[in-house]
C-alpha cells in the first residue's frame, strides 16, 4: 500500500505531536507575564509534558528528543546549559524504569507519582545549578515552582489527553 | 548460515536490550560535557543561545501582543476606578515639577556656561533604540528578558537598557533580531554606580532578589536609606547618571537598593547606544565578547572576581 504525500504528512505530524507540544510549552513558558515576579515561580510546564508523554506515549517520545527539548529550554532560559536536559532525561529514564507502577494506575496515583518524580527532578536541577554556578543557590523559588507545577499538573494533563485523542484518531 | 545468524543475534540481542541505557548514559554525558563547556568556552554556547533566541523571538513577538493587550485592558480598568484621585495627585505633582523645570533650565544654562568656561570635553552623543519585551524566560535562577531588537537595529553587548523610570539592565547577548537583557537583579549582574549626593563609588550587584545590594563601597562612605543611586559610567559602556534606584535599607554591612523600574509593566525598553569617541570604540573591535562584558561590568572598579562572575549566565 502506497501512501499519498498528505497521508504521509499526516502520519509524520501525528508522530511528532508529543515533541511539538512539549516544545510549544517550552516557548510558552518564556512569555512575559504581566507580573514578572510570578515568572520566577512559574510552573515548569515542559516537565509536565515530558512526564506525561513518557508515561503514555514513550514510543513517540525518544530519548534524543527529550535531550534536545531540554537543551532548547536551557539555551532559551539563559541558565547553565545542560541542567534541564539532564533533569528531563532522568525523569524519563525514571518513568521507564518504574513503568509497571503506571500500568492501569488511577489518575490520582499518577498525579502522586508525578509529584514524587518531579520533586526528584527539581532537587537534581537545584544541585546541578549550584554545581555549575559554584555557589549556593537559594532553593526557595524552586520549591514554589515545584509546588505550582504539581498543582497545575491535572490541568495540563487534561489538555494533553484531549490533544492525544484528537491526534490518535 | 543459520549458525552465523544465530551468533549475530546472540551479539545483537543484548545490545538491543541495552541500547536505551547506552543512549541514556551517552546523552547524559553529552549534557554534562556541555555544562562544563559552558563554563569554559562561553563563545560557542553563546552562539547556540543566540540562534535559539533568534528562532523563538518572532513567535514570542506574535504571542506577546495579546498578552500585553489584556494587561493594558486590566490596567486601564483599574485606572478608571481612581481617576479623580489620580487627577488630583497629578495636578499637585505638575505644580511641583514646574518649579523643578525652571530650576533645571537655570542649572542647564549655568552648566553650559561653566563647561564653556573650563573648555570641558563634550559628552558623547547618545542614540536610542526602542524595543518590545517579548520574553521573560528566566525561571527560578536567571533574571533576564528578551527584546525584539538585535544586531540589525545596532544593538551591541554591554549597552544599557532603560525604561522611563530608570535602568533595567544591560545587553548580555545579541542575535540578528533579538537580544537578551540581563536585569540588574540577576545574580550575575554587576553595575558600577555612584551613591548619594557625595557620589560614593560602588558596584550594584544583583542577587536574584527584588533588591540588589551595593558592593565594594569604601569604608568611609556614609550611606542612608533614601540616597539616590545612579550609574557612574565607569567602564565606559554605560552613560553617566542613568537613575537606578533608592537605597532602601542599611543593615549590618549590607545595603539594599530598590530599583526605580516598575518590573510589572515593562512592555517596552530603550537601549542606549552611547558613542564614546575614539579609544573605546576601537577597543570594542579587538576585545572578545567575554572581555567586553567584563569591562562593561566590573573591570574598571578593580574588584576581585567572584566565582562564576565573569561567566555569562
Amino acid at each position: 500500500m502506497k501512501l499519498t504525500f498528505w497521508q504521509r504528512l499526516d502520519v509524520v505530524v501525528r508522530a511528532l505531536f508529543p515533541c511539538l507540544i512539549t516544545l510549544m510549552l517550552v516557548v510558552a513558558s518564556a512569555l512575559p507575564l504581566p507580573a514578572p515576579s510570578l515568572s520566577h515561580i512559574m510552573p515548569m510546564l515542559p516537565l509536565i509534558a515530558v512526564f506525561y508523554w513518557a508515561v503514555y506515549k514513550p514510543d513517540l517520545f525518544p530519548l534524543w528528543a527529550v535531550f534536545l527539548i531540554g537543551l532548547v529550554q536551557d539555551l532559551l532560559s539563559g541558565g547553565p546549559i545542560g541542567v534541564s536536559a539532564i533533569a528531563f532525561l532522568s525523569l524519563q529514564a525514571a518513568v521507564n524504569a518504574q513503568r509497571r507502577r503506571f500500568v492501569s494506575a488511577s489518575f490520582a496515583k499518577i498525579w502522586l507519582l508525578f509529584s514524587i518524580f518531579s520533586a526528584a527532578a527539581f532537587a537534581l536541577m537545584w544541585l546541578l545549578i549550584s554545581f555549575s554556578m559554584m555557589l549556593f543557590v537559594d532553593p526557595m523559588p524552586l520549591l514554589f515552582q515545584f509546588l505550582l507545577t504539581v498543582a497545575v499538573y491535572p490541568c495540563f494533563a487534561w489538555l494533553m489527553v484531549r490533544g492525544q485523542r484528537a491526534f490518535e484518531r | 548460515m543459520s549458525k552465523l545468524a544465530g551468533s549475530v543475534s546472540r551479539v545483537a540481542t543484548p545490545i538491543k536490550a541495552w541500547w536505551p541505557r547506552i543512549a541514556f548514559i551517552f546523552l547524559i554525558s553529552v549534557a554534562f560535557a556541555l555544562m562544563l563547556l559552558g563554563r569554559s568556552d562561553a563563545l560557542l554556547i553563546e552562539r547556540a543561545r543566540v540562534a535559539v533566541m533568534d528562532g523563538v523571538a518572532p513567535f514570542l513577538d506574535l504571542l506577546v501582543r495579546p498578552v500585553d493587550t489584556v494587561g493594558d485592558a486590566i490596567a486601564s480598568a483599574q485606572e478608571m476606578a481612581d481617576l479623580r484621585a489620580e487627577n488630583q495627585r497629578l495636578r499637585s505633582q505638575n505644580e511641583r515639577l514646574l518649579h523643578w523645570e525652571a530650576a533645571a533650565h537655570r542649572l542647564d544654562a549655568e552648566n553650559e556656561a561653566l563647561r564653556r568656561l573650563t573648555k570641558m570635553a563634550p559628552d558623547p552623543r547618545m542614540r536610542y533604540v526602542s524595543a518590545r519585551v517579548v520574553g521573560d524566560p528566566g525561571g527560578a535562577f536567571v533574571r533576564s528578558v528578551l527584546i525584539n531588537a538585535g544586531d540589525r537595529e545596532g544593538i551591541t553587548r554591554g549597552q544599557a537598557a532603560v525604561t522611563g523610570e530608570g535602568l533595567v539592565g544591560r545587553i548580555a547577548e545579541v542575535g540578528q533580531r533579538s537580544a537578551r537583557v540581563l536585569l540588574l537583579t540577576d545574580m550575575n549582574s554587576r553595575i558600577p554606580v555612584v551613591v548619594g549626593g557625595r557620589r560614593y563609588r560602588a558596584v550594584l550587584g544583583g542577587d536574584n532578589t527584588a533588591q540588589p545590594a551595593l558592593l565594594y563601597l569604601g569604608p568611609t562612605a556614609e550611606v542612608l536609606p533614601g540616597d539616590r543611586v545612579a550609574t557612574s559610567g565607569h567602564g565606559g559602556v554605560f552613560p553617566v547618571g542613568v537613575p537606578v534606584g533608592l537605597v532602601s535599607q542599611v543593615a549590618d554591612g549590607t545595603i539594599k537598593v530598590r530599583p526605580f523600574v516598575d518590573w510589572d509593566h515593562m512592555e517596552f525598553l530603550r537601549v542606549l547606544d552611547y558613542e564614546l569617541p575614539g579609544i573605546l570604540r576601537s577597543l570594542d573591535k579587538t576585545l572578545t565578547g567575554q572581555a567586553l562584558a567584563q569591562s562593561s561590568g566590573t573591570a574598571d572598579v578593580s574588584t576581585p572576581p567572584r566565582g562564576g562572575e565573569s561567566q555569562e549566565p
